[in-house]
């Protein structure tokens, strides 16, 4: 497997071997902190660990955790983070030819790999064999690095002795803003993205926790609605 | 977080990750339905942002929390690195908290 890695990781060119690495490096950041703040909220450090395992999608990890940090039930948690996982349906179809044919063990652990990173990565290549060292190596390496990153913020997580004193519960949301910045650009969809913040902070004071993230996808309406509609 | 809740988000997510691998020669998503999924992402992620960042439990989660995440904004906005972002909404937080804001 080490060996497959190495002849994977020549196939692939020398910038994307380089934005990679970089982006591994964010990850490991990213994944530090959600093992730190799972901790801090009071989940047990396996929690964290076994998500990050079975789930491995940074957004809907740090939804579910949060809704329950907030007293949210479980159920409003998984429900907020299959919603986030939904988009990894169109990505399926967009890469779909990087997986062998055959079937196997091995195919099926690499559909694992599918997340925002590998997708990305592969979308950038054209030939065949490169889409597929790209897809590889993105996803499969960002699985190590994610989950050794997310066991050391844990364990680093249960020996602090006071988040909120290091504002550790600032960093949850600013990592959340950091990785939606990018896609706010869209005029419509950051329309619709306020108008279900506005209705999530709006009833937070009525609805038991959890319920007011979902009930942010309202906002959806926005992209159906006519564009333009004149004042009278 | 019961077991249970983390399976079954597990295995949701796996069952979206192997749809289209496995479907992709029988079916084709329509490009309405992609859009909607992008962004109902990006909605549910900017509610947590605001729900997280500014409420607890169900009120006003207190200024330095909230001046932290307004940092973390403006620093997205100026497209600061992931790092940078999350150590000043964190370290201004502290800070404000050191200093006897709520």
């Amino acid at each position: 497997m080490i060996a497959g890695m190495r002849s994977l990781w020549r196939t692939i060119g020398p910038t994307q071997r380089r934005d990679i690495a970089l982006v591994g490096v964010a990850d490991g950041i990213v994944g530090l902190a959600f093992g730190a703040l799972a901790v801090a909220a009071g989940l047990p450090a396996w929690v964290p660990m076994l998500m990050s395992v079975l789930v491995f999608a940074g957004g809907a990890q740090f939804a579910a955790v949060s809704i329950v940090a907030a007293g949210g039930s479980a159920a409003a948690a998984v429900v907020a983070g299959l919603v986030l996982n939904a988009r990894h349906l169109p990505f399926g179809f967009a890469v779909a030819d990087v997986f062998d044919r055959g079937g196997g063990w091995r195919r099926a652990l690499d559909m694992h790999w599918l997340i925002d990173e590998s997708v990305a990565f592969t979308l950038r290549e054209s030939e065949p064999a490169r889409r597929r060292a790209v897809y590889l190596v993105a996803g499969g390496g960002l699985f190590v690095i994610w989950n050794l990153a997310v066991v050391a913020g844990a364990v680093a997580g249960s020996v602090l002795p006071d988040p909120a004193a290091l504002g550790l519960d600032a960093a949850f949301p600013a990592v959340l803003l950091a990785l939606v910045g990018p896609h706010l650009k869209d005029r419509r969809t950051r329309a619709a993205a306020l108008t279900g913040a506005a209705v999530a902070l709006a009833t937070v004071p009525f609805l038991p926790a959890g319920l007011p993230v979902l009930l942010s996808l309202v906002g959806l309406a926005v992209l159906i609605s006519p564009a333009r509609r004149t004042v009278a | 977080m019961p077991v249970t809740a983390i399976l079954v988000l597990a295995a949701g997510t796996y069952a979206f990750r192997i749809t289209g691998p496995l479907l992709h020669d029988r079916l084709r998503l329509s490009a309405g339905l992609t859009r909607v999924l992008d962004a109902a992402t990006v909605v549910l992620l900017v509610a947590l942002v605001a729900t997280a960042g500014f409420t607890a439990g169900d009120g006003f989660a207190g200024w330095a929390r909230t001046a932290g995440v307004v940092l973390a904004g403006v620093l997205v906005w100026r497209r600061a690195p992931l790092p940078i972002i999350v150590l000043a909404a964190a370290g201004a937080t502290a800070l404000l908290r050191l200093v006897g804001v709520g």
